[in-house]
């Protein structure tokens, strides 16, 4: 690791001004990927801004909308252990309980998986599938719109995401098929039936650019919630990612097979 | 004896301080003035080093000096070398390309060091690593063996034309080929070996510390075998004379095999350490053991089996290309022939068997011997082919593989081996049972009803351990014996240590090494230290590796034992003034059998040492050393018998199943045993599954972290069904045969059988990913995978 300035700022104020003071700062939220990076000398901040330590961020509550509300720098166990998720949008706590390992579930954050946006992740798949709103220290935006590309997203360069709010769906799930090796998602379909009866198929993992959702998929679960209305439909090979543990094809089978699994687990 | 004693599952000693966190490992140590050394390394597969600029890495805070291979060369220190010379068929000597610890003028594999820096602090000595300026202009690579067998291919050493070390064969050409010409029938198959990476828990570390006063040098290494580093490093390293080097390797967080080898980072510690005039620590980063640590496996081989019309086995043929990588590693020539063809006979009576090995250079990491070494290759080979032989004939694979076994020993094979005892139908009915072989159909069909394919699959391995005798090895081009030693102390208060030669990185020798004195004169093993891995304390050793320890090494121990106890029992006649030949050792007591007179072990052991009345012409204290070297190698051997269930969806394998029946004679510790297997099966199962280190054409390892080269996890493997069936092993004083590597040998055949039964497709490579399954399962059923 090369030397860095670590800050540890009690407010988001704070927070945002010593973000606004440099170019080569990075936003350190639960660092499960910003501090490996750095320790392989991949990346040199200048400064480092722990944003664990700010109230505003933290907090799990239930929305006004019957959603939940939760806070950037909530962690992933904390997510999948709390109460109001569990109860609300079960999908979620299960999700974010089959998150990397316990340790990387005790330190990463929802702020920081979904700021990163790494095509493998599994928040960016709920976000989506949700129709989650990501709320900013300057606006507020929905999921489809923050996720922009590989490890790319809608925030500007002095933005903080300081929550993630959730609709409580109808009925949900996620199915996950990991990589071997990272246990990262290769293949990971959230389908959901949202409470105003709309669907969603939200897939991460698979494709180039992130995070997308199957239209066909979500059109023919509109009129046969069932796994059977999309065994025929396939993703794209051409659109997936390709790597030496899984293929493009390979992957677009994953897809249909985990998309067929979430629907059959949400019941 | 005591409940300590052999076969008793005696708790080890060691955890105490291992699962307190209260180990000392290298990188635990210290010393005044250390300076830290990091390695400037190569991110080119073979490259001319055209100049390597160190001005602005020497100005940078803290750096003591960057060193280079010219210095290196400049003063006298000598290249790496592999140390079991083998002939071609043609008699002419292995090729050995010239490596040196750091690389003046071509790199050949991407991580190797061209310089190194010691400085104050560790990110001192990184920062400025990366600040060296090297130069260099890069060479076509090549990184599978059998393309750098073909001409035109990159060359990568000047000594070895075509990149082939060695061209080398074992067996009678002749008689296997008028076998195979009047053959009933004959199967053949490629069979490849997926390259492994070791990754022990603790990386590779050194520490080094020369005295210049005394002209003498310390190293704290990483090393399954001090003695043979301070051999090697004295020898032909030019560090020091042996009696001015003291080697010492504290606790080791496993080896696998990859820390038998003295590798270019901790000679230069070494020599660093009285080029800067302070001692120098190095420890391994995770990516640094993934490119520099020495592989394992790497093989392609052609194989064909030929039968008779009673299918039984007539011949077997093999061609194998193995792949060595950039340099040879230190015993590496030995591990694709004499350690791999010896064994081509697995179980089976066969009269006739060729073996062809081709070695070749590669812009790879060096290929050495990794848990199993050969055995593995061998066993995969003949397994696999024993399977799909049965297959195509029609036969039950378990009659078969009945049909052909070895009943009678000993037996010679046709590739050296003299195989001493066994029972292999004895494991291959434990096995069978225990795995309810016979209602496998019902299990199959149930599965099915669930859409998973179910699948068995078995394997009967044999396999070679404490390679011996010395003047055997010797004959076959070993530049060493293979003998062990020990000494064993009786302190005068009656506590004893025992110091042994073999070293201990995970194997609870400790524990088990007690265990055999506790047995023999019934004193607890509380009373018993073990001392190993340190040159200036053990006189001299061989390490610890191919599963020697026990055959090879415990044997040591037991007969400086029976010298101990010859000797002690004298001095016990002589005190209670009896016949020689009536004392008794029980409980930690010598008695005159018969009688009600009895001296305990200690007082025993204080007389020794206050020598006020010792028999005429006894020498004081009650100490003897022993010396070891087995007649023969030991042949564990087993069935195992692997039960999968394939999602068809997504080509995930599931081990719902795994029975391991083995042989490994006497056993001093079955929990030891059996965390061996459990330990070597995972192995073994990772090799099958999951993984896999991979090259890109240019020579970039692609698998050189965690996030890519696919480690077994505890989710990964079953809950293991173990038993043994022992027959004793002739060869040395306990019966033991070693029950390191089996596992790794035994299951890898036995999963990809099993899965090949599920798939109904025999062609699949390991690793067996769920992409690779998922495919074979589309070309064997179209139907059923695309719907």
């Amino acid at each position: 690791m090369y030397e860095t300035n670590y800050h540890r700022p009690k407010t988001l104020a704070d927070a945002a001004a010593l973000l606004a003071k440099s170019d080569e700062v990075k936003l350190l939220a639960g660092g499960q990927t910003l501090l490996p990076t750095m320790k392989q000398r991949l990346a040199a901040p200048t400064d480092v801004i722990d944003l664990r330590h700010i109230d505003d961020l933290k907090g799990i509550t239930e929305s006004g909308s019957g959603g939940v509300r939760i806070g950037a720098a909530v962690t992933h166990a904390e997510v999948a252990g709390s109460e109001t998720v569990r109860r609300l949008i079960p999908a979620l706590a299960s999700l974010a309980g089959e998150i990397g390992d316990p340790h990387v579930r005790h330190m990463g954050t929802i702020g920081g998986s979904i700021a990163n946006n790494d095509p493998a992740a599994d928040y960016p798949g709920a976000l989506v599938g949700l129709n989650a709103t990501v709320t900013t220290n300057k606006r507020e935006m929905s999921a489809d719109d923050f996720f922009t590309g590989l490890f790319e997203t809608a925030l500007e360069p002095d933005e903080i995401v300081t929550a993630v709010t959730f609709p409580a769906p109808e009925k949900a799930a996620y199915a996950k098929y990991p990589n071997p090796a990272s246990r990262y998602s290769m293949a990971g379909v959230f389908a959901a039936r949202l409470a105003d009866g709309s669907i969603r198929v939200a897939v991460t993992g698979a494709g180039q650019g992130g995070v997308f959702r199957v239209s066909e998929m979500e059109q023919a679960l509109s009129s046969n919630w069932s796994p059977d209305a999309i065994a025929g439909v396939k993703v794209a090979a051409g659109d997936m990612l390709s790597d030496i543990h899984g293929s493009a094809d390979y992957r677009a089978n994953l897809v249909s097979v985990m998309a067929k699994r979430a629907v059959a687990a949400a019941g | 004896m005591g409940v300590d004693g052999i076969g008793a599952r005696v708790k080890r000693k060691e955890d105490r301080r291992f699962i307190t966190g209260k180990g000392r490992y290298t990188d635990d140590m210290t010393a005044p003035g250390m300076g830290f050394a990091a390695f400037v390394r190569s991110p080119h597969a073979h490259a001319k080093v055209k100049s390597i600029d160190a001005s602005a890495a020497l100005d940078m805070p803290g750096v003591e000096a960057v060193l280079t291979g010219e210095q290196l060369v400049g003063d006298g220190v000598g290249n790496l070398i592999c140390g079991w010379m083998i002939h071609s068929k043609d008699g002419t000597p292995m090729k050995m390309g010239a490596w040196r610890a750091l690389e003046p003028e071509i790199v050949r594999h991407v991580g190797q060091a061209v310089a190194v820096v010691v400085a104050d602090t560790l990110a001192q000595a990184r920062d400025a690593a990366e600040a060296v300026v090297v130069d260099y202009e890069e060479l076509p690579a090549v990184v599978d063996a059998v393309a750098a067998l073909e001409p035109g291919a990159p060359q990568i050493h000047p000594e070895a034309e075509n990149n082939l070390i060695y061209d080398w064969e074992i067996g009678d050409e002749a008689a296997v080929n008028a076998a195979f010409d009047s053959a009933k029938h004959v199967t053949s198959m490629e069979i490849s070996n997926n390259r492994l990476v070791p990754n022990a828990m603790e990386p590779r570390a050194a520490l080094a510390d020369y005295d210049e006063a005394e002209e003498h040098y310390t190293l704290w290494t990483t090393s399954q075998n001090p003695h043979v580093a301070r051999l090697v490093l004295s020898a032909f390293y030019n560090i020091a004379p042996e009696h001015k080097l003291r080697v010492i390797a504290p606790d080791v967080g496993g080896g696998f095999g990859s820390k038998i080898y003295v590798y270019p980072e901790e000679m230069v510690c070494l020599w660093a350490s009285k080029r800067t005039g302070r001692p120098v620590k190095w420890v391994a980063d995770r990516t640094e053991a993934f490119l520099t640590d020495a592989h394992g496996r790497d093989h392609k081989s052609h194989a064909e089996i030929a039968l008779d019309e009673n299918n039984r086995i007539t011949a077997l043929r093999v061609k194998t290309v193995a792949n060595l990588g950039a340099y040879m590693s230190l015993f590496s020539s030995s591990v694709p022939t004499y350690l791999y063809a010896t064994l081509l006979s697995g179980q089976y009576d066969i009269p006739a068997i060729h073996c062809n090995v081709k070695t070749v250079y590669t812009n790879t990491t060096p290929v050495d011997a990794y848990r199993g070494a050969g055995r593995p290759e061998a066993t995969f080979l003949v397994e696999r082919i024993m399977e799909t032989t049965a297959r195509e004939i029609g036969m039950d694979p378990a009659e078969f593989r009945r049909k052909n076994f070895i009943t009678e020993f000993p037996h010679q094979t046709p590739v050296i081996m003299c195989y001493d005892s066994g029972d292999y139908n004895a494991s291959l009915d434990a096995a069978m049972k225990a795995a309810d072989y016979a209602n496998f159909g019902a299990r199959k069909a149930e599965a099915a009803s669930r859409g998973k394919l179910r699948g068995i699959g078995m394997s009967c391995y044999i396999e070679a351990c404490g390679i011996a005798p010395s003047q055997a090895v010797g004959s076959l081009g070993a530049g060493v014996g293979l003998w062990e030693s020990a000494e064993v102390r009786v302190n005068p208060v009656g506590t004893i240590e025992v110091l042994t030669g073999s070293h201990s990185h995970g194997q609870g020798h400790e524990t088990t090494f007690a265990q055999l004195v506790a047995d023999r004169f019934g004193v607890g093993t509380d009373t018993v230290q073990i001392v190993h891995g340190d040159t200036d304390k053990v006189q001299f050793g061989m390490g610890t590796y191919g599963s020697r320890s026990g055959a090879v090494g415990m044997s040591a121990v037991v007969k400086a034992l029976d010298k101990v106890e010859a000797k002690a029992k004298k001095l016990a006649a002589h005190l209670m003034e009896a016949s020689e030949g009536d004392i008794v050792v029980e409980g930690g007591e010598f008695k005159v059998a018969g009688t009600d007179k009895s001296t305990p072990f200690f007082q025993l052991a204080l007389a020794a040492y206050t020598a006020h009345n010792m028999p005429e012409g006894m020498e004081p204290g009650l100490k003897e050393g022993a010396f070891y070297d087995p007649t023969n190698f030991t042949f564990p051997a087993g069935t195992y018998i692997c039960e999968v269930e394939v999602d068809p969806d997504t080509g995930k394998t599931e081990i719902v199943s795994f029975v391991a029946a083995d042989d490994f004679g006497k056993i001093i510790n079955p929990m030891i045993v059996e965390g061996q297997v459990h330990g070597g099966l995972t192995q073994g199962i990772g090799q099958a599954l999951l993984e896999n280190a991979a090259y890109d054409e240019s020579g970039q390892l692609i698998t050189a972290s965690y996030m890519d080269y696919c480690m077994p996890r505890a989710d990964d493997v079953p809950s293991f069904n173990l038993m043994t069936t022992e027959t004793i092993c002739p060869g040395n004083p306990l019966g033991m045969k070693g029950c390191g590597e089996a596992g790794a040998i035994g299951s890898p055949p036995a999963v990809i059988n099993a899965i090949t039964d599920a798939i109904g497709n025999n062609e699949l490579e390991m690793p067996a990913t769920p992409e690779r399954v998922w495919r074979a399962l589309q070309a064997a059923q179209p139907a059923q995978a695309a719907e």
